[in-house]
């Protein structure tokens, strides 16, 4: 058995771009993929990322950079002859070979004789004993998709390839696979590189998400980090939903030396924690003030003096309210934003927040993120519906 | 890890790298035989012809350049009537093949159930015996006295297509109303087999939703289904109009001298007479009016997505 | 009237079987005529029963000579139109160059071309070229008209395929050479097989072009042609219905084999 796992071997992009005549689908950009990790690039369609993929599964000839795999250098080596398996879009399954053909593929183009031992081990690993002697054609979405792992993973890859695998499976089963990717992936202990454009889907399974846009590659991070650090507008609206107010800088605060960035918005004051803004701050200058809607309390107006002091205020009125089960969703006209939205548990729900109903968004101060003003507000709104 | 935008390119650049030139070339020696075999015997063949009918002389002492364009003007004066009649007999084939072919083509789509297969390859099958054997049975069908003629003759059919100048004498055999059910039963299937398969690409379920929307079978037809047929109607005429303007087969085997149709004359000129001028000539014409109809008929149905 | 209501609902499929029995009803008197005893020397009316042609199908002089030499061309001219047309439907499909449109024209004009033009200057070509007429000209001509239709045949195949599929194959540690033997091969054999088999029966029966190009060389249409002049051997039905009956044979056998092979794969 010719085991290709070896030690040491991050992906590493160096300088790597992709121009197709005068339309540039990659920008020169540095990547380093650690060993062992779930790394996701997420960004809508376009933004360049399953072409980056495709340069490093050599698919795609870079215009300009490297690619280097554990210190070699791969940029010049034609796809067969990389350690690198792909799991295709619609899955690319064989539709004249057999389930047991398909794993079988990779072992056999390398001279393989028996392959028998491992393509029985890759149908265990992917549940899928029973199928061995379907075609493609006979097999479910999630079944095929589970091949078209199983046909990547048998040949022990360095890293593992993932072109929206599971864009084609319904809500259900898309969320079923992503924790049995995930699985795979901890079982093997081989690196994923996972394409999408679910953002969600991207902060389920990856360590690391790399937001892209417009061929550039704009926050780097852990999922959670992402979520609640954003540094532009566009992942702070592609990642989840944000409300973002503008406003006048009052008070700049100092990083580190614990004070607060004090913001003029809407007819009140907002407070942020210097070290929650990565923009330059200048008194009197602007900044987009930033909170999740989940943050978010919500307070009949009558209500407003239980308040507790030192949370940041904005008034306003109810224009529409839906009830999705676990939460209520708000949409709130206010001095600072046209339409806020507020997520609210269902736990005890006051009657009188209906349409109409004036009222008071409150939340925590350390819960507010800050951005540079100078980017439009909505980027990343609505690639996130085109996606969908 | 690390993230960050490349610094900007420095004026020498990176190297840009380029598809090799050996990756380039593979379409054109893909492409090589094919397209040489075309131009040296269709292209080539093209030009012979255009010279050989401006060319005068005999066959004894060769044939010279004289740039003699008046052959195709003795040409035209002295065989209008079979190029008219080649146009008309083809014409009238393809009309006929569309109203027989298209019920056909209508049945093995969205009627033929579990029968479809088998119905599919009994409108191939004729295919399998030489059309000239096919063709000389309809001597059989048609001969005088038999089966066909009698029933007709008793119907005074004959009557009506004698009066019309497509009979003569209560005989089918040897009139234009032979070879016109020779050329339509020989180009059927070509007329079929488009049409069956633009209809097949039709989702049923729009004709469902055309009743669903007050549309009676007959208004579904003309303004769902027909419409959506037509890439299949049109490519089906011209797979029909294009071989039977020029065929002689049928004109040769189930017509008399008066059925005699451009194809007879191009053969025997060339065969036979040798005078190829006059035969190039011909066949120019032919060519030119072939294809002059065809650029008209695609161009007002818009469906110019035929090849 | 109920009866009337049902003709008119199946007023379609009523036509389409009246047009099916018109394509059929000339096979039907081929193969009844094979079995006839004619008097004379054409084979046109019934006479009596008889099982004499078909006891002695080369009972002829040349007619199985010519069906041989017909089935020698025929498989050579597939042979060359499928390999030289499936190297053109790839270029087509999978590259980009110049000159697209005036190669697609190339293409698509033999097919919008009267058989006799293409046969009156195709011979243009040969006497020109002093070249001897009989087996290599009719073989030339023939490749050259079957190439198009194996072309179209497929152009269509290969454009339904999904490019990942080679891609995937590459992934997959295949190189050109394999990835071509063991993915696009394959999955571009219908295709192929149709144009082959199109090719075929174009090159087997065509009669125009080959009259034109044969020079002293009988084809079995142009032994058929010859025969309408000089009389009608029931030999020549004979050779229709077994052609008939074998080509019809083997369809149906095989969409029994793919049948069973469906449903044993089902299970």
């Amino acid at each position: 058995m010719t085991q290709r796992q070896t030690a040491g071997g991050d992906v590493r992009l160096t300088g790597i771009s992709k121009t197709y005549g005068s339309f540039t689908a990659v920008r020169p950009l540095d990547l380093t993929v650690p060993q062992g990790s779930f790394f996701a690039l997420l960004g809508a369609s376009g933004c360049g990322k399953t072409t980056t993929l495709r340069m490093i599964a050599g698919l795609e000839e870079a215009t300009t950079g490297t690619v280097s795999l554990g210190g070699t250098d791969i940029t010049g080596l034609p796809p067969y002859k990389r350690p690198v398996n792909t799991v295709f879009q619609s899955y690319a399954l064989f539709p004249h070979l057999d389930v047991t053909e398909n794993i079988a593929f990779g072992l056999r183009r390398r001279g393989i004789r028996s392959v028998k031992k491992q393509v029985g081990e890759m149908l265990e690993l992917v549940q899928l004993g029973d199928f061995a002697h379907r075609k493609p054609h006979q097999l479910s979405g999630g079944q095929q998709q589970r091949v078209a792992v199983a046909r990547a993973l048998i040949n022990h890859p360095q890293v593992l390839l993932l072109d929206e695998p599971l864009g084609a499976l319904d809500l259900k089963l898309r969320r079923q696979m992503q924790l049995e990717l995930k699985r795979i992936q901890t079982e093997v202990g081989i690196t994923f590189i996972h394409v999408t454009h679910d953002q969600e889907e991207a902060m389920t399974m990856a360590d690391t998400v790399a937001v892209m846009n417009g061929g550039r590659v704009e926050q780097l991070g852990a999922p959670a980090d992402l979520y609640e650090n954003p540094r532009t507008t566009f992942v702070a609206n592609f990642l989840g939903t944000s409300n973002l107010i503008e406003g006048e800088v009052v008070s700049a605060g100092t990083k580190g030396a614990g004070t607060d960035i004090v913001v003029a918005a809407g007819g009140g004051r907002i407070r942020l924690s210097a070290g929650r803004c990565p923009a330059p701050v200048t008194s009197g200058g602007r900044l987009l003030v930033g909170v999740r809607p989940e943050k978010i309390s919500l307070a009949h107006a009558d209500e407003a003096e239980s308040i507790t002091d030192g949370r940041n205020r904005v008034t306003g009125r109810i224009v529409d309210s839906s009830f999705i089960g676990v939460s209520t969703q708000y949409v709130v006209e206010s001095p600072a934003g046209k339409a806020l939205q507020v997520y609210e548990q269902n736990i005890e729900r006051d009657t009188r927040l209906v349409p109409g109903a004036e009222v008071v968004l409150h939340w925590n101060p350390a819960h507010t993120f800050g951005l540079d003003a100078g980017q439009p507000m909505d980027a990343g709104v609505e690639s996130v519906e085109d996606a969908a | 890890m690390s993230v960050t935008d490349a610094p900007p390119a420095p004026d020498t650049g990176p190297e840009v790298r380029r598809p090799s030139t050996r990756r380039r070339l593979v379409p054109y020696w893909l492409l090589l035989p094919g397209i040489l075999w075309l131009l040296v015997f269709f292209a080539l063949p093209m030009v012979y012809q255009a010279s050989t009918s401006v060319q005068t002389g005999s066959l004894e002492k060769g044939f010279e350049v004289t740039w003699h364009f008046r052959t195709y003007w003795d040409a035209l004066a002295d065989y209008y009537p079979q190029f008219i009649r080649s146009l008309l007999y083809a014409g009238s084939a393809t009309l006929l093949c569309l109203l027989l072919g298209y019920p056909l083509a209508y049945l093995i789509a969205f009627r033929a159930g579990r029968w479809r297969g088998l119905v599919l390859v009994l409108v191939i099958a004729p295919f399998f015996t030489s059309f000239l054997i096919r063709t000389l049975a309809w001597k059989t069908i048609l001969a005088d006295g038999g089966a066909v003629v009698d029933v007709l003759d008793a119907l005074h059919v004959l009557d009506v297509t004698s009066r019309l100048g497509w009979t003569e004498n209560n005989r089918v055999l040897a009139t234009p109303l032979a070879v016109v059910c020779g050329l339509t039963y020989n180009f059927l299937p070509f007329m079929i087999l488009p049409l069956y398969t633009s209809l097949e690409r039709i989702d049923g379920r729009l004709h469902e939703a055309a009743g669903d929307l007050y549309a009676t079978p007959a208004t579904t037809f003309r303004k769902v289904t027909f419409p959506l047929s037509m890439p299949g109607v049109v490519s089906g005429t011209l797979l029909t109009f294009i071989p039977a303007s020029g065929d002689y087969v049928n004109a040769e085997l189930l017509g008399s001298t008066d059925t005699k149709m451009v194809g007879s004359v191009i053969q025997s000129q060339f065969l036979r007479v040798l005078d190829y001028p006059t035969a190039a000539a011909l066949s120019f014409i032919l060519m030119a009016v072939v294809l002059l109809v065809v650029t008209v008929y695609i161009r007002r149905s818009g469906t110019e997505d035929l090849v | 009237m109920p009866v009337l209501r049902l003709l008119r609902r199946n007023l379609v499929v009523i036509a389409g079987l009246l047009t099916l029995a018109y394509m059929i009803l000339p096979n039907v008197v081929v193969m009844v005529f094979s079995f006839n005893k004619p008097n004379g020397r054409f084979n046109y009316a019934w006479q009596r029963f008889s099982l004499d042609a078909w006891k002695d199908p080369c009972g002829v002089a040349d007619l199985c000579g010519s069906l041989s030499l017909s089935l020698r061309i025929a498989f050579w001219a597939t042979l060359g139109a499928t390999v030289l047309g499936t190297m053109i439907a790839f270029a087509l499909v999978r590259y980009r160059f110049r000159a697209r449109g005036a190669i697609n024209a190339l293409i698509f004009l033999p097919m919008a071309m009267p058989e006799v033009v293409m046969a009156a200057s195709l011979l243009t070509l040969f006497l020109n070229m002093g070249a001897e007429l009989g087996f290599w000209t009719v073989l030339i001509a023939h490749i050259m008209f079957c190439l198009s239709f194996v072309v179209t045949a497929v152009k269509a195949r290969v454009m339904s395929m999904d490019p990942r599929l080679e891609e995937a194959a590459r992934d997959l540690y295949a190189g050109p050479l394999q990835t071509f033997l063991r993915v696009t091969l394959p999955i571009a054999a219908p295709g192929i097989a149709a144009g082959a088999l199109l090719a075929f029966a174009l090159s087997f029966d065509d009669f125009i072009i080959t009259n034109f190009n044969a020079g002293s060389t009988v084809t079995f249409p142009m032994f058929v042609w010859g025969s309408a002049q000089r009389g009608t051997p029931v030999q020549i039905n004979v050779i229709g219905t077994a052609m008939f009956v074998i080509a019809v044979a083997v369809v149906l056998l095989g969409q029994l084999i793919a049948n069973r092979r469906k449903s044993r794969a089902g299970k």
